[in-house]
């Protein structure tokens, strides 16, 4: 923090270079090696997934009665799976099931959670205690538990699955919004804000929420890795993706009939849910060291 | 513009209910006025009402748990019976506020120009355009350096000193007719302090707002105000112009208050204090409420409630043995 010389050349200098929080917390961020890491993978992983049919030569679903359970090969990398299958292809073309599972069901988790939160955050009172209390009873019940009894009564389908799974995650943003809002909504500069003579929608939406984005933006990283864990446990169920269109819980759960005879079918989705999952996390954990206001 | 007073308190009334039931009076018929371009200065100890005051005219009390009576004239509207949305629409237009604290109000994720171009689309309206380069011009009338460059900073790039100069700017923003500054210099060094005070006097002249400054520093009263209402426990116990309250006092409270600065031009040893405590205002006294720490208390004192008596045309006191002067030998 500089002092009382601000009007010197010096510090003018120092304000040539205008530098806001999200530009600052950008910086911070690229500093850590692990965020880093998880940025770069996270960014193949969805290079993977938009361009995937230029990269692998294989159809995911072309099956072939010649190649059944063929252990990896160098026209076969990944090996191929029980209906012959190129391995590659469909972990490749799984990503785009798993990363869209993950980032639109994180969207309706959002979407939904985020409004009522700050609803219940600002108006507090009645509204509060109704809301706060449908997110206990919904906080009640495990995560998954929630999205396969979700997911089972909507029908299987990725689509079903990703609203199972958002509703799912929901609680946990409407509770990260609320009490977010109720600490930010007694600073000073939100009294200041009512002063000025705003209404109060425009406090809600233009003096709380900008600040209370970045605790949203790293649960909303974190929540993607739980997503697309559990997006793998729904098609894994058979609850998700529906054959013969590739996932990889769909691919892990096909693979566990042959886990000793195939154990290639079931490391590489394995692998690719493992490796994207920490990515996520790591650029999580990343944002959140980044965004911490009291780091200097 | 010397028809009628500007704002207009009377019989203000505000209570606190607590979770538990108890009620507290925060403040109790308040009667206060202000004239255009005129300085009243609010003294107190810490929670002697000054505040609560201040937001009760504002209309900031937090609606659930403050129950506020009486009646605040300002300009022909009763400010504790417009809708919400004329109070909206006065509040940082035509009635603006300084707050305490510059460090923590100003919005750390704006832009301290978004900040106060906002308040000006707000109330004026007209294009970003214009209301940018007001905002520049309203930067450069409080004294910061280089405003086309400083508009666009983050709040966390600037001191105290200059936060402050930003709500002040952020108050003059639409030529308010009030300016309610509570404990603008309170957060802030002695060298400071001056500076804010001198820019404050500067606008004053400049503008012709009327300001009801609060604090519980005397010395900044005696160098911006007009006229001084002196604030205990909730109550105002006196009130008079400011020259004849630094002279002649007839508060006990008052009396008090001044003989606890400390002063270049005396020598003494110990500095007067008030002994005692303020009383509890969940269960306020029957009689006086100075009466448990005044010098002067006798048995009427602690009887019934002292009136709000005036002395002379511009000086009350609620002191029933007032004037003081034969009291003292």
């Amino acid at each position: 923090m500089t002092d009382t010389t601000l009007g010197t050349s010096a510090s003018l200098a120092a304000a040539e270079t205008l530098e806001s929080p999200a530009r600052r917390a950008w910086r911070r961020l690229i500093r850590r090696k692990g965020a880093v890491l998880g940025l770069v993978v996270t960014a193949l992983f969805i290079l993977l997934a938009v361009f995937a049919p230029l990269i692998v030569p294989y159809d995911p679903i072309a099956t072939s009665w010649s190649l059944v359970r063929k252990a990896p090969s160098l026209q076969h990398w990944f090996g191929t799976d029980e209906l012959g299958r190129d391995v590659l292809a469909r972990v490749v073309f799984g990503a785009r099931a798993s990363l869209l599972a993950g980032v639109i069901s994180v969207g309706i988790a959002l979407a939904i959670g985020v409004p009522l939160g700050l609803l219940a955050g600002y108006r507090g009172g009645f509204i509060d205690g109704l809301i706060s209390r449908i997110t206990d009873a919904m906080l009640a019940c495990p995560f998954l538990i929630l999205a396969i009894a979700l997911a089972a009564f909507l029908g299987p389908s990725l689509g079903n699955a990703m609203i199972a799974i958002g509703v799912s995650a929901t609680p946990i943003f409407i509770r990260l919004t609320r009490g977010q809002v109720m600490s930010v909504k007694v600073e000073d500069y939100v009294e200041a804000a009512r002063a000025m003579g705003n209404p109060r929608w425009r406090i809600a939406l233009v003096h709380i929420l900008p600040n209370i984005l970045p605790a949203l933006l790293v649960q909303a990283t974190l929540s993607i890795a739980a997503a697309i864990i559990a997006e793998a446990a729904l098609s894994f169920l058979g609850l998700g993706q529906q054959p013969p269109a590739p996932s990889w819980g769909s691919m892990l759960n096909a693979a566990q009939r042959f886990l000793t005879s195939a154990p290639w079918m079931a490391v590489w989705p394995g692998l690719a849910i493992f490796l994207v999952v920490l990515s996520f996390n790591l650029v999580g954990d990343g944002l959140r060291d980044a965004l911490d206001p009291k780091a200097r | 513009m010397t028809a009628g007073p500007l704002i207009e308190l009377e019989g203000l009334r505000v209570t606190f209910q607590g979770d538990d039931g108890r009620i507290t009076h925060a403040v109790d018929s308040v009667d206060l006025s202000v004239a255009n371009g005129a300085t009243l200065g609010l003294v107190g100890e810490s929670g002697c009402g000054k505040s609560v005051t201040s937001l009760a005219i504002m209309g900031l009390l937090p609606k659930q748990s403050a129950a506020v009576s009486g009646a605040i004239r300002f300009d022909g509207f009763d400010l504790l019976d417009v809708p919400d949305a004329t109070l909206r629409d006065l509040r940082g237009n035509r009635l603006a506020m300084i707050f305490q604290e510059p460090m923590t109000s100003l919005n750390p994720s704006f832009t301290i120009g978004d900040q106060i171009t906002e308040t000006i689309l707000r109330h004026r309206g007209g294009c970003r355009r214009a209301a940018r380069e007001r905002t520049i011009e309203l930067l450069r009338r409080v004294h910061i350096p280089s405003p086309e460059k400083r508009i666009d900073e983050f709040p966390h790039k600037l001191s105290g000193g200059m936060r402050q100069r930003v709500m002040i700017a952020m108050a003059l923003a639409c030529d308010p007719q009030l300016l309610i500054a509570d404990e603008p210099t309170t957060a802030l060094d002695v060298t400071l302090q001056a500076q804010i005070l001198d820019l404050m006097r500067e606008l004053k002249a400049a503008s012709g707002a009327a300001i009801i400054l609060i604090t519980h520093d005397l010395g900044v009263v005696a160098e911006v105000c007009d006229e001084v209402a002196v604030m205990y426990a909730g109550e105002i116990v006196e009130r008079a112009p400011v020259d004849e309250l630094f002279a002649n006092p007839q508060h006990p409270y008052t009396v008090g208050l001044l003989g606890s600065i400390p002063r270049l031009d005396r020598r003494t040893s110990h500095l007067a204090t008030i002994e005692g405590m303020v009383p509890n205002m969940a269960n306020p006294p029957a009689g006086c409420r100075f009466a448990a720490r005044c010098p002067f208390v006798e048995s009427g004192c602690t009887q019934s409630p002292p009136p709000l008596a005036m002395l002379s045309a511009t000086h009350a006191s609620r002191c029933i043995r007032a004037p003081l002067e034969r009291l003292v030998s």
